[in-house]
């Protein structure tokens, strides 16, 4: 780690005051991507605003048909919240599935979406539920937030500080895990909105998508035969050790399948 | 067991040591800071094969809390000298290996990535690097070679002058005209292309070294992570410094795991050793796990072709294997026995093989050394026997268990001469195989793999009948083999004046739980309590001598030695107990602690004897006081354990993932002292084979020779999810040449994992594939099997 300067503000607003103060600074939540990126001299702000205590930025409310999480909110509070777990039980399962228990007790929605890692699994839930982010700034949809690998709609400074998912009809997310890392190789997020069918698939490509063929097949009928014989391409996947684009592209159609079954298709 | 203490031979005693380690009480290697220390950081070579052209390291020195920079020049002109390797392999042309040059620091060359190339001492941790940062090196970067197949093409880029071709040796074992000739008179041949893939050793702690000068006594002492202290000391004095050992100091203290990387001599200790020296201050290192992935010596990685020859009814006639095995970019402390001497001895098997044959070339790439990991050859050997019998089973369509027992040695033919120089002691492996096929329930598997494939499921049944030579090793036989160290072990067990017993070994727990295991062996013997016991290792100036824990060896030849030391206590305490109850020595009797005259009620107990033998007030006049004996032990023979595992997997077309649905071990390890302690080596072991075979794997790029699997983000650890329930069982055949009739059981899980598994998962697919059986590789091999039940 280089050195930094650490500051851990009262209030949003004395956060978005440092963060204007010092350019080259970061904001620290839940701090497991970024700690371990300072940890191997990846980064070198000058300084860290340390958000993860902003009682602003934590809670978990459900009104009506939205269900609002705050950024701060750990992956294990939304794993284990009753109101999650009722209102989006696949978003509380998809929270469970992050990292390990120690990863799930420190990370937040905020960080993980700010980061945006191509393998990470809250990408692909705010995408397959057509949520919207609410940022110090503004209000921007899942379909306009996730600008490719590891890039955001968010401008410099921008805090996330809620995130609105509307409670779908029904929905399901399925996981194959990287084996070595446990981030996402392949998930597919597939929802029942009020607004239509949604598929969101994180992991295989830069960033999160939808899969419009899928999409439009579970349209016509909301079953599982209408995606298992559906090819997604290789173009444009990912590729490393773990699995070739060929491989994940396969991949997408298994668990989107799956999704499809766990959503009651 | 032992009726007065209850904590002798065969009690699952709790592990004494779990309380401090549990409750983070431990004193590891990097708990230990010495005053005015300074901390040392690893300038490393980015590039897998580069010549360093210039190191300018003005900007380095210059800055604040910065005390040094050295580079391999400075080493070179004190004239430390390089690591060496321990055990020269002899090729087929009579000629020895080739060890080239393996300076601590590199001079003019770096050959992997993670070469050293300078060394900054700093005041803290964090200046040491920062000024590292700063060191700039110009490089002349060349093209590497990490591929062991390559590396032997004639176009291959060259490592090493001394090693023309980048081979070490071309070695070769057995008889290959009596090999041939079975083949020539085979019904069947049966050839399997195999990769041994490389692995990553990942022991919890990661390496340290401190090095610490006394100016006052001109005593050096170095701190390390050690698996085998006194070994290290002797090559740090003998080979790198031409120091005297009773100037050199080795301590090991609680070492979270090795796994045999932590057997070797490390430049990380020959410079913190050298530095403290020339600085007169503490020098520390503490490695990361980013530098661990790159520094620490891999295991395995070999590429072979095997093949056997059966007669019509299944009977094995010859095999005959060639192996390529890499070797990284140097020879580490013992990497040349490994591929050689602990592999090919073992390719027997459980079997009545008559003759084998066997080539191995070892080649030079760039990469991180290859040295002895859990195993060390024998899960290689292990892993070519065993899959070429499935294989045969398969081709001749035998049962797999029926191709095995038809060519089992006897249980009433050993000591068994094996045509690869070992004989076996002793061993019933139907036994243990029988007890397995039980165990696994093998007549419901057929039920079981219907009902799998009713939902879509590929199910596989895969065996190891494994074998392994430990309890490493008969001095003479190992010299005869190459090896520049004797591998006998020493004890010294001293009773303190009012009943408590220190036992100082030379073997060193790093995980395998001595302190309790040692104990019970002491308890047995002398009949006293393991709270009144205490074990003491890992610190040459305490313990008299040692050569360390590694091959299984601990037990077998460190603790005979402690049962050898406490046979001479008993027959001193018999002269002593003789004394106090006048009567003659050879009346004396000793049992659970009590000295007793044969035939009276006339006893005392060995507390008083001890306590006598410090006050010798009422004593023999001819004898020694004191009570506290020291004794070597050098086997006769290899310990031979060996046993059956079973694997069953339910592999998932669909995706690839496969889940092992049920594990059979059933091991003989001959006696057992503690069945916990044991039970806990064979989880561990099992759940490291279960990694090689479809986790674990060290992938260099090949056209750069970058390491891609630098962190556990990419190189895949087992975990508890990962693996199955055990079920453990155990026959016991003991060893018959050494006193407690044990075998060793640290490695057997590590060793007959990968084949079990293998077996099962390529019985399911109905194809070979290679390890590790990664989700995508076994998606596409279960391609074709899936085509082929829809057409059923
Ligand atoms: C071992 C391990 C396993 C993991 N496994 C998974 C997994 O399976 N799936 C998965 O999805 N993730 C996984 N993660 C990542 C984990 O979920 C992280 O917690 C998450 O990606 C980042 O959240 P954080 O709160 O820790 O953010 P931090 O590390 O504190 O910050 C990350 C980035 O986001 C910025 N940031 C943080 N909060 C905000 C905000 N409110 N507004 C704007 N910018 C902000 C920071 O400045 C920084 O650039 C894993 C991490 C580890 C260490």
């Amino acid at each position: 780690m280089y050195a930094f300067n650490y500051h851990k503000p009262k209030s949003l607003a004395d956060a978005q005051a440092l963060v204007a103060k010092f350019p080259d600074g970061k904001i620290l939540a839940g701090g497991h991507t970024l700690i371990p990126t300072l940890k191997q001299r990846l980064a070198q702000p000058t300084d860290l605003i340390d958000i993860g205590g902003l009682a602003e930025l934590k809670g978990i409310t459900v009104s009506g048909s939205t269900v609002s999480i705050g950024a701060g909110t750990k992956h294990g509070e939304v794993a284990d919240s009753a109101d999650v777990k009722k209102a989006i039980p696949a978003l509380a399962a998809l929270a469970a599935l992050i990292g390990d228990r120690q990863v799930r007790n420190k990370g937040t929605m905020g960080g993980s979406l700010a980061n945006n890692d191509p393998a990470a699994d809250y990408p692909g839930a705010i995408l397959g539920l057509g949520a919207t982010v609410h940022t110090t700034k503004r209000a921007i949809k899942a379909d306009d937030f996730l600008k490719g690998m590891f890039e955001t709609a968010l401008d410099e400074g921008e805090i996330i500080t809620k995130v609105e998912f509307p409670v779908p009809k029904r929905a399901a997310y399925e996981k194959f895990r990287n084996p070595a890392s446990r981030y996402v190789m392949v998930g597919a997020f597939v929802a029942e909105t009020a607004s239509g069918i949604r598929v969101a698939i994180t992991g295989a490509g830069p960033t999160a998508y939808r899969w419009a063929d899928a999409e439009k097949a579970l349209g016509a009928k909301f079953a599982v035969a209408s995606v298992e014989k559906l090819v997604h391409t290789s173009n444009g996947l990912n590729a490393d050790i773990h699995a070739s684009a060929e491989y994940r592209a396969h991949l997408i159609t298994v668990m989107t399948k799956r999704a499809v079954a766990g959503a009651g298709g | 067991m032992n009726a007065v203490t209850g904590t002798g031979i065969g009690a699952s005693v709790r592990r004494k040591e779990d309380y401090r380690f549990i409750t983070g009480q431990g004193t590891y290697t990097d708990d230990i800071n010495r005053p005015g220390q300074l901390h040392a950081y690893f300038v490393r070579s980015p590039h897998a094969f580069a010549k360093i052209k210039s190191i300018d390291t003005a900007a380095a020195k210059a800055s604040a809390g910065v005390v040094a920079v050295f580079t391999g020049q400075e080493l070179a002109a004190d004239k430390v000298g390089g690591l060496i390797c321990g055990w020269t392999v002899t090729g087929k042309d009579g000629t020895p290996h080739k060890a080239p040059p393996h300076p601590a620091i590199a001079l003019d060359t770096a050959r992997c990535v993670g070469d050293q190339v300078a060394v900054v001492i700093a005041t803290t941790k964090e200046i040491a690097r920062d000024a590292g940062e700063k060191i700039v090196v110009d490089y002349d970067v060349l093209q590497a070679v990490v591929d062991p197949v390559d590396t032997l093409k004639p176009n291959a880029p060259q490592l090493h002058a001394e090693a023309p071709g980048n081979l070490c040796y071309d070695w070769e074992f057995g008889d290959r005209a009596s090999t041939d000739a079975g083949f020539a008179k085979a019904a069947h041949v049966v050839k399997l292309d195999l990769i041994n893939n490389r692995l990553s050793p990942n022991p919890m702690e990661p390496r340290v070294a401190i090095g610490e000068h006394d100016r006052a006594t001109d005593t050096t002492t170095c701190y390390s992570t050690s698996q085998n202290p006194h070994v290290l000391r002797l090559i740090l004095c003998a080979f790198i410094f031409g120091l005297p050992e009773h100037k050199v100091r080795v301590v090991a203290p609680d070492v979270g795991g090795g796994f045999g990387s932590k057997i070797f001599c490390y430049a990380e200790e020959v410079v913190c050793v050298w530095a403290s020296r020339k600085l007169n201050k503490p020098v520390k290192w503490t490695s990361d796990r980013s530098e661990a992935f790159l520094t620490d010596a891999h295991g395995r990685d070999h590429v072979t072709h095997a093949e056997l020859a059966l007669d019509k009814d299944g009977k094995f006639l010859a095999l005959k294997c060639s192996t390529i095995a890499n070797m990284g970019a140097y020879l580490s402390t013992f990497a040349s026995c490994v591929p050689s001497y602990l592999y090919a001895l073992l390719l027997a098997g459980q079997y009545t093989t008559p003759a084998i044959y066997a080539e191995v070339k070892a080649v030079f790439t760039n990469t991180t050394p290859v040295d002895a990991y859990r195993g060390a050859g024998r899960p290689e050997a292990t892993y070519v026997v065993e899959r070429l019998v499935e294989v045969a089973a398969r081709q001749l369509n035998m049962d797999p268990a029926e191709i095995r027992k038809k060519n089992f040695i006897a249980p009433d033919a050993f000591p068994y001469q094996t045509p690869v120089a070992v004989a076996y002691d002793s061993g019933q492996y139907e036994l243990s195989m029988n007890e397995a096929l039980k165990m696994v329930d093998y007549k419901g598997f057929a039920g079981r793999r219907a009902e799998s494939e009713k939902r879509g499921m590929l199910r596989g049944i895969g065996f190891a009948a494994y074998i392994e030579a430990c309890g490493i090793a008969p001095s003479a036989v190992v010299g005869s083999l190459g090896a520049g160290v004797g591998l006998w072990e020493s004890a010294s067990v001293r009773f303190n004046p009012t009943g408590s017993v220190s036992v100082f070994t030379g073997s060193h727990s790093h995980g395998q739980g001595h302190e309790t295991t040692f104990a019970q062996v002491v308890s047995e013997k002398m009949g006293v309590p393991i709270e009144q016991i205490d074990i003491v290792h890992g610190d040459t100036q305490r313990i008299p001598m040692g050569m360390g824990t590694y091959g299984s060896r601990s037990l077998a030849v460190g603790g005979s030695a402690i049962v050898k030391a406490c046979d001479k206590l008993i027959a001193k305490g018999k002269k002593i107990a003789a004394h106090l109850m006048e009567a003659a020595v050879d009346d004396v009797e000793f049992d659970a602690g009590m000295f007793k005259v044969a035939g009276t009620d006339k006893s005392v107990p060995i507390g008083q004897v001890c306590f006598t033998a410090y006050v010798p007030h009422n004593y023999p006049a001819d004898l020694e006081p004191g009570f506290e004996e020291n004794a070597f032990y050098d086997p006769s023979n290899f310990t031979y354990p060996a046993g059956t595992h079973i694997a069953e997997v339910e592999v998932d077309p669909g995706s690839g993932h496969v889940t092992i649905a049920k594990w059979v071990a059933v091991d003989d390890f001959g006696n057992v002292i503690n069945p916990m302690v044991v039970e806990g080596q064979v989880h561990g072991g099992v759940a490291q084979g279960v990694g090689q075979a479809m986790l674990e794997g060290v992938v260099y790029d090949k056209a750069s020779g970058q390491l891609l699997t630098g962190s556990f983000m990419d190189y895949t650890m087992p975990r508890a999810d990962d693996l199955p329930n055990f079920d453990v069982g155990m026959t016991h055949t003991p060893c018959p040449h050494n006193p407690l009739g044990v075998k060793g059981c640290g490695e057997a899980g590590a060793i007959a994992a990968p084949a079990a598994l293998m077996n099962a998962i390529t019985d399911a697919l109905g194809v070979e594939i290679d390890m590790p059986a990664t989700p995508e590789k076994v998606w596409r091999a279960a391609q074709g099997k899936v085509r082929a039940l829809a057409a059923e």
